[in-house]
């Protein structure tokens, strides 16, 4: 189980690292996708399928196929070997080690952070699908038709976004 | 078996990288990944401090953190797609993707 863990939370932070090391956004698209499969396999250790299930169909499924239609759509070609911003890549460093010490010491002061986990407890009342089902149906019933709209709302607005312009130069408002 | 601090340190860092890639590259298709990576991040620590959340290494008893992440992800799907769309439209009007070519609004 540890093991496990470690395995996938390694594969997930050194995909990661590559998506923003490579040059080429195609093999940044590709190492996304498998650090977004270990975030699902730490989602599992966790006990939370459903999350897992849906971080697979929806990330890895719909938004990084988006994402490299776009790419290909765009016919976008590995950067040509320019240098590096180095007042960016200065910035990233000092953000990235900032934030990392803070991370440590907060994590180290934190109490109960440091429970061992315990196996799941397989009841009825810990199946995943049902009692988020229940849930959303429920207590959350108006949140979810909110969410509806704002996909309608989306999907209306990529319409529009994407309608070719420039023929009928007066309508486009 | 992990305990909670060593599942938020990985949240942590993930979304530190996503953070740097955000400064780092100027390709706004990279950064529209890193966000992603950031908005991942937030969603693994939140399904960790569900599952720690009965104490003793227990999981709590509602289910409303799964809601959130739920509807998290759902919300970042739809900025995906518009953010693309945004994506598609600047590059038709200035043929590029690279942040550090649009300046018309610098002073």
């Amino acid at each position: 189980m540890s093991l496990l863990f470690y395995i996938f939370s390694g594969l997930m932070l050194g995909f990661g690292i590559m998506v923003i090391v490579c040059r080429n956004p195609l093999s940044s698209a590709l190492c996304l996708v498998i650090s977004f499969l270990g975030l699902a396999a730490l989602f599992v250790t966790l006990n939370a399928y459903f999350i897992s299930i849906i971080q697979i169909l929806v990330y890895t499924g719909a938004v990084m196929v988006l994402f490299l239609f776009i790419i290909m759509l765009l016919d976008i070609r590995e950067e040509k070997s320019k240098d590096w911003n180095f007042l960016a890549v200065g910035g990233g460093v000092v953000v990235l080690f900032g934030f990392v010490v803070q991370l440590i010491s907060v994590l180290g002061g934190y109490e109960d952070g440091k429970q061992k986990m315990v196996p799941f407890p397989e009841d009825s009342s810990h199946e995943d699908v049902k009692m988020i089902g229940a849930e959303i149906f429920t207590n959350y019933n108006f949140h979810l038709q909110v969410l509806g709209v704002l996909l309608l709302v989306a999907t209306i607005g990529v319409v529009v976004l994407s309608r070719r312009q420039g023929k009928e130069g007066s309508e486009n408002n | 078996m992990p305990t909670l601090n060593e599942y938020l340190l990985m949240g942590g860092l993930l979304f530190v990288i996503g953070l740097c890639g955000v400064m780092i590259r100027s390709n706004i298709i990279v950064i529209l990944m890193s966000l992603e990576m950031m908005l991942s991040a937030a969603n693994l620590t939140l399904v960790a401090f569900w599952r720690f959340g009965g104490g003793e290494g227990l999981p709590a008893d509602s289910y409303n953190a799964q809601v959130m992440v739920f509807f998290v992800i759902t919300v970042a799907a739809a900025e995906v797609a518009v953010g693309l769309a945004i994506i598609v439209a600047l590059f038709r009007s200035r043929q590029t993707v690279d942040v550090e070519e649009l300046r018309s609004m610098k002073g």
